[in-house]
């Protein structure tokens, strides 16, 4: 298995960090794992996006054009990465700021009205676990438990009271992803 | 197995300096590297082993007290990115000049002059070659994972030992960047100044022993027949080094018609390349240098009497295959690929160069 991921979105909507949890999830279950992120002067309040790479092998290139999983948060990243998706790949978005929604029919595409969701739980932070939790329902590549376990690693210890929090963000991802369109 | 981690390859290095030992760190932040002062700071290694890191008021500091402080027979070491590693050549030369060990990192970004922050492999001519003045040389080490970063540390730190040498760690922005898995290996204790004396007192600055003379560390000979003399030994240690520790690494180069060349970061864009072009039925393999100086001539020029063409990829306008022309020696076709002045180049790009370049052209 080689799961090959763009997340791309605001800076401040915990695109990176929704990668690093991703990452540390699939170390926990003793996967290879890569976290590329666009870095330099246009993380500051731009856009911002991170590959990352899940696989049972040793991982070639940490760089890529084509990916199996497209998570789109913002419009300008839909403009730049739908394209990217590779025919009969994914495509999961949050529809929040979307003008244009996706149009391709060669792959399959979900909705997670994960900004509207987060502010009905009464925190904007857990955005990106509602995001991680429909795209683990949609691909249940690494195991609850063992995303909690990486939520552990990768947060500081201050902030592990927030951890039961992010759970049933990621619970509530789990059950409001929509399909969009399937091949 | 060593636990393991997720980290971003300057954090692995950083947490590797004071896993191995290391006595001291003296730097100056420049992107894409300042992780590693800022982990280094963050983790108080003065606390865990009494390591010093020290951030110097520029460049030329922080190589001075590199230089200063290896004189002493302790494990050194500072990391910059390309054009501080520019200001440094001067201090450098001199430590090669002295032959005193000590460990560099360079986190190659985009140039020339200031350029930019993106990854880049342009700095090759000057770490193999000698960015400062002389007839010296530097161990090249280029790690191609954030794994490579934690391990390449203690392999420099033998080397720089061993020869007496400067072992430069030359990564780029990308690794640098990147978080990866980690197996994190044990703490080993600093040496006492007792043992240090014991290993080093034919040549460091260690204190007065009785009946030995005093060791002088300069690289001054105004003498120019004794400054002929030391400069044959210093080739002859390069010599022994360039026969005993090249290092490369392969992918399914035995049935191979075409070979890429790579390293670093292209090497991992190269692998991918290579299940491309597999794929579609063509006979790609790579070869990996991970010493760039000492460098493989020797695979290279085998490898050249079987195999059809050579394309040398590299993040740059093309300095590696300056190396790789010479090893082939004319024998076969050898070509250029990479982007660069901090674009990096697809594993699609570099297939089509392939195809474009070497096999159809």
């Amino acid at each position: 298995m080689t799961e090959e991921i763009i997340i791309a979105g605001f800076g401040g909507q915990g695109v990176l960090s929704l990668g690093k949890i991703l990452a540390y999830s699939a170390i926990m279950q003793n996967q290879e794992v890569s976290w590329m992120p666009s870095y330099g002067p246009e993380m500051r309040g731009g856009t911002a996006n991170v590959t990352v790479i899940l696989s049972d092998e040793r991982i070639s290139s940490p760089v890529l054009r084509k990916f199996d999983t497209a998570i789109i948060l913002n419009q300008q990243s839909m403009d730049k990465f739908e394209e990217a998706v590779k025919p009969g790949g994914l495509l999961l978005y949050d529809n929040n700021g979307i003008i244009h929604p996706p149009t391709r029919k060669d792959i399959n595409i979900y909705l997670v009205e994960a900004a509207k969701e987060a502010a009905k739980m009464g925190s904007a932070k857990t955005f990106n676990m509602v995001v991680l939790g429909a795209y683990l329902k949609i691909k249940p590549l690494v195991e609850l438990g063992n995303v909690i376990k990486g939520l552990k690693k990768s947060l500081p210890e201050r902030h592990h009271k927030l951890i039961p929090m992010n759970e049933k963000a990621i619970l509530q991802g789990m059950e409001i992803v929509k399909e969009e369109h399937l091949v | 197995m060593g636990e393991l981690r997720l980290m971003k390859g300057n954090e692995a290095i950083a947490e590797a300096f004071i896993r191995e030992g290391v006595d001291a760190y003296y730097g100056y932040p420049i992107t894409p590297q300042s992780e590693v002062m800022e982990y280094l700071t963050a983790e108080r290694p003065e606390k865990r082993t009494g390591m010093v890191v020290l951030q110097a008021e520029s460049e030329l500091a922080a190589i001075n007290m590199v230089y200063g402080a290896a004189c002493t027979g302790k494990k050194v070491v500072t990391s910059s990115s390309s054009p501080g590693i520019s200001l440094m050549q001067e201090g450098i030369s001199y430590i090669a000049g002295s032959e005193v060990p000590c460990v560099l990192l360079n986190v190659v970004r985009g140039g020339p002059g200031l350029g930019d922050i993106q990854p880049a492999q342009s700095d090759y001519f000057q770490s193999v070659k000698g960015g400062g003045h002389g007839d010296y040389r530097q161990i090249v080490l280029a790690p191609s994972s954030v794994q490579d970063m934690y391990d390449h540390v203690a392999l420099a730190f033998e080397l720089a030992f061993k020869y007496r040498i400067l072992v430069l760690i030359q990564s780029d922005g990308l690794i640098g960047q990147m978080m990866e898995k980690v197996e994190i290996g044990e703490q080993k204790k600093r040496l006492s100044d007792k043992e240090i004396k014991e290993k080093y007192d034919s040549w460091a600055l260690t204190g007065r022993t009785p009946g030995r003379e005093h060791n002088i560390v300069t690289s001054l000979e105004l003498d120019q027949a004794k400054q002929e003399q030391f400069n044959i030994h210093l080739q002859n240690k390069y010599a022994e080094i360039a026969e005993k520790e090249v290092l490369y690494e392969e992918m399914e180069v035995e049935d191979a018609d075409y070979i890429l060349v790579a390293y670093g970061s292209s090497s991992r864009i190269c692998r991918k390349t290579v299940n491309l072009a597999r794929e579609k039925g063509l006979k790609v393999g790579l070869l990996r240098p991970i010493t760039l100086w000492p460098f493989p001539e020797k695979r290279i020029a085998e490898l050249a009497k079987r195999v059809k063409g050579m394309l040398s990829v590299e993040m740059s306008a093309g300095q590696m295959v300056e190396d790789v022309k010479l090893a082939v020696n004319g024998k076969i076709k050898v070509e250029h690929f990479g982007r660069y002045g901090g674009m990096i180049h697809t594993p699609e790009e570099v297939l089509e160069a392939l195809e474009t370049k070497i096999i159809g052209g």
